[in-house]
């Protein structure tokens, strides 16, 4: 380390780039020479803000692109290459679009409440960024309860997709915002269980403490409490309302949901934050269960908040390969599997949480080897609860399998098919079924 | 009236409804003409108990463009290209029926080649149109167009070969009266060949991607079901009927083209749900394909359109010939008083009446299902209206 000659240590010196959080104890020491303290945090805290914001603009823009791109490539299209290099700029021309078209209001909308809601959107949107830890020390706000201020902020969103939904007096909006309650309500519970294993675990509900505590025992909560994380993953994708719990904007079913009635940039914020929210739950996935910040000491050579961008990438990219994949769940699907599925089995997490929790704690079993084993007993306990759920919990017409049968020469109406039917040694095709 | 007023009616309404019998009353929502999910312009009124479809109201008639009347003015070769636009997306197979029941009412003898062509065609169309059906139907479960344009691919192929041999994609007005149009070009068969060697393994992915797909399951096993009675006195036919169960094919039961001399089988499901529907589809493909094998192998030589003047007066008469379109049983009945035009053209479309099984279908089942059960009957609104 004292090698390091030349540039490196003169920016060293003056700024080590690892930790952005440097750039801000300095402006704070600044200020304190001549000001009083409390001119410092607000100084502060806007600049932090300022820039988380300065961050996510110019991302939701590069992210729109890598969106389109990805799930072009996924259908076999080039995706957009027209607008500047690579079609980089497209969501540059998109957004110009956007904010030139007229914003129409339904005449019987009620125009308030009508307007409100693409710019209320904003405001939990933008809150959950505070609490996410870029680095060590590097969040706009390190709340003690980062946890449950997280949860708070982000239950609000739901207020105001109703509020979407009732004041465009369309019906299509109605049944959309109708739906995001329902949903939203329903995948808070599981969100909630599944982050509170981590905090029963790691002894903390501050999100940079339980990146602390995954970085001091040197393991990462997916390892521990895979069950927990694929039930938030899973929560969240519903709540963030991408396939294939997209039910409140059912495109093929109620066109556009919630916001069906609103052109224009209404519109365009409404998908912009519908975007910043993807991104920020993946920061938050990759904080609680990737390690945030931290990769076993990686952390200390790369900046730590480049760490977390690619951990988070890696969660959106699994967030757009759903999406592209796979069809989407019916209402009373979805909130069946949240309530018979996913509650239960992030309940008995948490229990299992406090078990093991009082088993280091107070029978102080050495970490180092108490660890290795509670994880290869919670992974196994979540490989028996998933295939348990997909035993005990398929309908009827899943039990059996699809078979098609080749009829051959055999035609005819209604007796040829109970001829057909009959038949047995036949080779059939066959699909599903326990 | 002012938006004050209109928001007062609208709450009032509400209150009425929140304050009168058990608090609730039923919504209607209609479901197109306007709408993602109505393959076309086509109206779904629905009554809706929460989710639940307590009753379905079809509206058609938004694409009429009075074929049946426009041909009783035109010569029996000018309205072939009317069949085209009577179903777009099976353009081959509506040219083939008409063709069909203009050369029984003409009495005209097809050569073998045209027959063999004729069959090769209709079968690349239905691989085409499954293709899009599969591909709209995995659409409407909630996909996100992934399956549908990886289906496309296939579908570009096809229409590839349309293109080649008539010039024309999707209304390709290529069959006769007598036989097809032009002789296959050089650069077909080729095509056809790397086409048939490249199929099986698209079908493997697409089955890998879909048959065990458990959302899939999820959406479309039990729902929009239709029993093996119901669907025979409905007269629904093509694949919507054989999901029931029913072995009705009229390749095979009614051979025309030669199909009598083709192997192949008529694959049928068991439940008669929108599931079945999609894997007959996906069955029939490889039947077409094994068809297409052996369209090659014994392709005759020889004319490819019979000697008939172009401008033929049958006697007067009727005549009623039927295909087995990707859809269903596509029929054509043509009346003739011995003029040059034909006195009366009927079409019977397979979409349209099988369609009308879909309020039995959807009625019971979530908002969700109907779009399922829709998407899975396969309809095309041009056949429906005409």
């Amino acid at each position: 380390m004292t090698d390091f000659t030349g540039l490196t240590s003169v920016l060293g010196a003056w700024y080590d780039f690892r930790d952005l959080n440097n750039l801000q104890r300095l402006i704070t020491e600044w200020i304190a020479d001549w000001g009083p303290d409390w001119l410092a945090s607000i100084i502060t805290g806007v600049l932090g803000a300022l820039g988380v914001l300065g961050v996510i603009g110019p991302t939701l823009l590069i992210l729109i692109w890598v969106e389109r791109k990805v799930i072009a490539r996924f259908q076999q299209r080039y995706g957009p290459n027209r607008v500047g290099p690579r079609g980089l700029l497209q969501p540059v021309a998109d957004a110009v679009k956007l904010i030139l078209k007229e914003q129409l209001a339904p005449r019987a909308a009620d125009k308030l409440i009508f307007f409100l809601p693409p710019v209320l959107i904003f405001v939990p949107g933008i809150l959950i960024w505070g609490v996410l830890p870029f680095g060590p020390r590097m969040s706009v706000a390190d709340l003690n309860v980062g946890v449950l201020f997280l949860l708070a902020v982000s239950g609000t969103a739901v207020l105001v997709i109703f509020m979407a939904g009732w004041s465009s007096n369309n019906k299509y909006a109605l049944f959309g915002a109708m739906r995001a309650v329902a949903m939203s309500i329903s995948y808070e519970v599981p969100m909630v269980l599944a982050l509170l294993t981590l905090v029963v675990f790691s002894g903390t509900m501050s999100v940079n403490g339980i990146v602390e505590w995954q970085q001091q025992e040197d393991v990462i909560f997916i390892l521990l409490f895979p069950l927990s994380a694929i039930a938030f993953f899973f929560a969240a994708s519903a709540e963030l309302n991408r396939t294939p719990a997209d039910i409140s904007e059912a495109e093929s079913e109620i066109v556009a949901g919630y916001h069906t009635e609103y052109s224009g940039m209404r519109f365009g914020l409404f998908y912009a934050v519908e975007l910043g929210n993807t991104l920020v739950v993946s920061g938050f996935i990759a904080t609680f269960f990737l390690g945030g910040w931290w990769l076993w000491g990686l952390d200390q050579w790369v900046p730590s908040w480049i760490i977390l961008l690619i951990k988070t990438g890696a969660v959106y990219f699994l967030l757009i390969w759903t999406r592209g994949t796979l069809p989407r769940l019916r209402v009373d699907q979805l909130m069946g599997f949240c309530w018979k599925a996913l509650v239960p089995a992030t309940l008995l997490f948490v229990v299992v949480a406090f078990v093991q929790r009082t088993l280091l704690i107070s029978e102080g079993w050495d970490t180092t080897i108490a660890l290795p084993i509670m994880a290869v007993f919670n992974i196994a306990l979540t490989l028996g609860a998933i295939m348990l759920f997909a035993r005990v919990s398929r309908p009827a017409p899943l039990r059996r399998p699809a078979r098609i049968r080749m009829a051959g020469a055999q035609i005819g109406g209604l007796r040829a098919a109970r001829e057909v039917a009959s038949r047995t040694e036949e080779p059939q095709f066959q699909v599903g079924g326990d | 009236m002012t938006t004050a007023d209109d928001t007062r009616l609208a709450m009032q309404g509400t209150i009425e409804a929140l304050t009168t019998g058990d608090g609730s009353e039923p919504v209607v929502v209609n479901l197109g003409p306007q709408h993602p999910s109505t393959h076309g312009v086509f109206r779904l009124k629905v009554t809706l108990d929460g989710e639940i479809v307590r009753d379905a109201e079809m509206r058609i008639g938004y694409l009429h463009r009075s074929m049946e009347k426009l041909a009783e003015e035109r010569t029996y070769t000018q309205n072939i290209p009317f069949t085209d636009r009577i179903d777009y997306l099976a353009a081959m197979s509506n040219n083939l029926a008409y063709c069909l029941a203009a050369e029984e009412l003409l009495g005209v003898e097809v050569p073998p080649r045209a027959d063999a062509i004729r069959v090769m065609f209709a079968e690349l169309q239905r691989i085409a149109s499954h293709a899009m059906a599969n591909g709209t139907f995995i659409n409407d479960c909630g996909a996100w167009h992934t399956p549908l344009f990886h289906m496309f691919r296939d579908r570009e192929r096809v229409l590839d070969m349309f293109e080649m041999t008539c010039g024309a994609r999707l209304t390709t007005n290529y069959m006769r009266i007598g036989g097809v149009a032009f002789d296959l070009p050089e650069e077909l068969l080729p095509t056809l060949e790397s086409f048939l060697a490249d199929m099986p393994e698209r079908i493997a992915d697409y089955e890998a991607l879909l048959l065990e797909n458990e959302i899939l399951h999820a959406r479309a096993r039990g729902v929009g079901v239709i029993s093996l009675e119901m669907a025979i006195n409905s007269s629904l036919s093509g694949p919507v009927l054989r999901a029931t169960g029913v072995p009705w094919d009229l390749r095979k039961a009614n051979p025309y083209c030669g199909y009598e001399h083709y192997e192949f089988d008529v694959p049928v499901g068991e439940q008669g749900d929108c599931f079945d529907r999609f894997l007959v589809r996906m069955a029939e493909v490889k039947q077409s394909l094994r068809i297409l094998r052996q369209v090659i192998d014994h392709l005759p030589d020889g004319p490819w359109l019979a000697d008939l003047p172009l401008h033929a007066r049958p006697e007067p008469g009727e005549a009623y010939q039927r295909v087995e379109s990707p859809r269903g049983e596509l029929g054509f009945y043509l009346v003739s008083d011995g003029g040059p035009a034909p006195y009366r053209f009927h079409c019977r479309p397979p979409s349209l009446i099988n369609l009308s099984a879909l309020k039995e279908m959807s009625i019971g089942g979530t908002l969700a299902d109907a779009i399922v059960t829709l998407g899975s009957i396969d309809i095309v609104v041009g056949e429906i209206d005409r």
